[in-house]
């Protein structure tokens, strides 16, 4: 294998000790470790409650655990833990780490506002678990704590606008010469369209919220009160907002797919494009309301302009994002049929992940349809799950693919491949059994107290052992990467044989990230200069 | 051994002016998203009938007086920030320190002058944001509203620390706490054409 010299030697000095590194450091490989490190841990804890959620809808009569006072806050816990402690870290820490490498910059734009976003939603997120746990949040009796509530949210999602704006500026002004942005490797670019929806949606939920969060402690009577805590800002715990959090995943699969398949992307404009089409997710956000679909009418040709009128929003909203998702698998499914796959855990993690964002974003087309009557039933939160899952699944692939880079050691393929079955299980049964509850009318919101026709045990005892496969899945997956990352085999500079520039330069990286300035000219530099080197094709 | 050839010196990094250019958005965002919210709950407002205007919404309190002067005072002195945000910006890109302490300096005065004009509005008012919908939505707004003008001033003060204390060439700096004033302007309109005109 050619080796190519882009990097310092790596140099020992006295380093500060860890904690004063996680308060102060300015680079964004510490910041986005850290978000990675919480963010898996934050995804057990949620995962702990959602299987305590799940294994309360067995029986509504008995195995109850929890009071119904209780079950709301639980479920909101697990919601906001899954949502923003597990998601939104591990895949914006990812981008905060690896982006800036890909660019060839030196760092990041604002590194202390990448920090500092570290710490707010850190300290945010610790609130709202806070607040819930004393009987705070949506609904809560506390009404302090629900105001804690509110504030602790206005919190984190102000660190997730600064994680964003550093994002953005980072890949808007620090490209290195020759790479234009659609040049950019794909989740660089992708993190640009997640990042600027980050940046349109998250500030119209934090308005909200604060119109909240003052009737709430004052007046009480615009906004209803701690029960209307979920009808205002619900949305940013479900469908579309999710989507804006699961596109870093598609550039994860679209970056890792080509150079574990020995193949160059097949056709990558398409790429690009299907990843912004996801991104009119974003616009789809700002609406705070899901757009639905009243097919309904005096009959097809007398109401067919009125049911014009509604399909076009819905198809725009809705349809649009799926078509985006197909393309990336389309795509990467194109470009291992055509290249020579390494089966490898990064690839099978990313390929599992993303069928579950498919199987998630293409059922929540038909939960939107109104005559399938499935709104306020549990089938919403059957495709929640399998975008959820999907997107904790692919970036289980990215720490796989980029973990080397970051740490310098790599997680075994023997060791990580055998998760990948769990992960398929865990996104088939944790989100497929609630889609078909939801045909049988099983509430969305309710853990107690409800009755339907229907094995009702068979479909909650099969999401119960989902998301059990998904807890068990993510501990040991945890629990290898730790001990991955600190005692596993050195990784080497380019374990992957990889293509853009992150692969350029030691792992883990120096500080600052590269010793030179690089000049690209193409969108692969790496599998050009190792073609050149070789003389022949990459 | 094989390196990817060196670059050229890099092209000037404006960070500073696009990441206030992506604050600038992302505070529309949050002023257009509050707004939105207000016009919806004046839309669903019941109707009753004013003496002076016929059938309105139910939405503002018949008793509230709103100070109107007071927030056309605001609107116009916002514009008067703008101008001088941007003759420190000329002033910079010249070199003509005196200027730009100058501007600086008016642009932080009109600042606070309009803070001090949109507590004489609460203090008037007189409203308790317990009151009903209307109140602490209003609070809520014009709230919002003051963290940004106060963010404005803090920028300004910042911008003109580091220039007057000798970094005399982050005209970048002085161009974004100028563009950031151009948004609060915006912001404000918005708020004073839906908020205190229309109510």
């Amino acid at each position: 294998m050619t080796s190519i010299q882009t990097h310092h030697a790596v140099e020992t000095s006295a380093t500060p000790s860890a904690i004063a590194t996680w308060l102060t450091s300015t680079d964004h490989k510490v910041v986005g470790r850290l978000y990675i490190g919480t963010g898996l841990v934050g995804m057990l804890g949620g995962l702990v409650l959602a299987v305590l959620v799940a294994f309360e809808r067995i029986n509504a009569d008995s195995y109850q655990i929890l009071s119904d006072a209780t079950s709301v806050q639980v479920l909101a816990v697990a919601r906001n833990l899954l949502t923003f402690g597990g998601v939104v870290p591990l895949l914006f820490g990812l981008m905060l780490a690896i982006v800036p490498l890909q660019l060839g910059s030196r760092g990041i734009a604002f590194p202390r506002l990448a920090m500092g976003s570290f710490w707010m939603w850190l300290v945010g997120l610790g609130m709202m678990v806070a607040s819930i746990i004393g009987n705070g949040g949506p609904g809560g009796g506390n009404a302090e704590l629900v105001d804690l509530y509110l504030a602790a949210f206005i919190v984190m999602l102000l660190g997730l606008a600064m994680a964003a704006t550093s994002l953005v500026v980072t890949i808007l002004t620090s490209r290195t010469p020759g790479m234009g942005i659609l040049r950019a490797p794909l989740l660089t670019w992708s993190a640009l369209v997640t990042s600027v929806g980050v940046l349109l949606t998250v500030p119209v939920l934090i308005g909200t919220t604060v119109y909240v969060y003052v009737d709430h402690r004052y007046a009480r009577l615009g906004f209803g009160g701690n029960k209307g805590v979920n009808t205002w800002i619900g949305w940013a715990l479900s469908q579309p907002f999710t989507y804006l959090l699961a596109i870093p995943a598609l550039g994860v699969v679209l970056d890792a797919v080509p150079v574990l398949s020995r193949n160059r992307l097949a056709q990558r404009p398409a790429a690009v494009v299907a990843v912004a089409l996801v991104g009119i997710a974003a616009v789809s956000a700002v609406t705070q309301k899901t757009v639905t679909l009243p097919w309904g009418g005096d009959g097809f040709l007398s109401g067919l302009g009125t049911k014009i009128a509604d399909l076009l929003p819905f198809v725009l909203l809705n349809v649009l994002p799926v078509f985006g998702l197909l393309g990336v698998l389309g795509l990467s499914l194109l470009t291992l049929k055509e290249g020579k796959p390494v089966i490898a855990a990064p690839l099978a993690f990313s390929l599992v992940g993303l069928l579950g964002i498919v199987l998630g974003a293409s059922s929540h087309i038909l939960g939107g349809i109104e005559d399938a009557g499935l709104q306020g039933t549990i089938y919403e939160t059957g495709s929640y799950v399998g975008i959820t899952f999907g997107s904790v699944i692919v970036a289980f692939g990215a720490l796989c693919f980029w973990g080397p880079k970051l740490w310098g050691r790599r997680i075994s393929d023997k060791a990580a491949l055998p998760l990948v079955l769990l992960a398929l299980g865990a996104i088939g049964l944790g989100s497929l059994p609630y889609m078909i509850a939801g045909f049988a009318d099983q509430p969305a919101g309710l853990l107690n107290g409800f009755s339907y026709d229907g094995p009702q045990a068979l479909w909650n005892v099969l999401t119960t052992i989902g998301f059990t496969l998904m807890l068990i899945l993510t501990a040991a997956f945890t629990a290898l990467a730790f001990k991955s990352f600190t005692s596993g085999d050195v990784a080497g500079d380019d374990p992957w044989d990889g293509t853009t520039l992150e692969w350029a330069t030691s792992s883990p990286p120096p500080s600052d990230n590269f010793a030179d300035v690089m000049v690209v000219n193409s969108a692969t530099p790496l599998a050009d200069l190792k073609s050149t080197s070789t003389g022949k094709d990459a | 051994m094989l390196s990817l050839p060196p670059a050229p010196q890099p092209l000037a990094r404006r960070q500073v002016f696009v990441g206030t250019a992506l604050a600038c958005a992302a505070g529309s965002m949050l002023i257009g998203g509050m707004l939105a919210t207000w016009l919806q709950f004046r839309a669903e407002a019941p109707v009753r009938e004013s003496s002076k205007r016929g059938f309105i919404k139910d939405w503002m309190p018949a008793d509230i007086v709103v100070p109107e002067v007071a927030a056309n005072m605001m609107l116009m002195a916002l514009a008067v920030a703008c101008v001088m945000a941007q003759w420190a910006v000329y002033s910079a890109k010249r070199n003509d320190r005196t200027h730009a302490a100058m501007a600086f300096g008016v642009t932080a005065i009109v600042g606070f002058a309009t803070l001090n004009a949109q507590i004489f509005i609460w203090t008037q008012m007189g409203i308790g944001a317990r009151d009903g919908a209307f109140h602490s939505m209003f609070y809520a707004v014009t709230g919002v509203m003051a963290i940004l003008l106060v963010a404005g001033i803090i920028f300004t003060g910042v911008a003109a620390f580091r220039y007057l204390g000798g970094r005399t060439k982050e005209v970048e700096l002085i161009s974004s706490q100028a563009l950031y004033w151009y948004f609060l302007t915006a912001a404000f309109t918005a708020i004073w054409f839906v908020v205190y005109v229309q109510k």
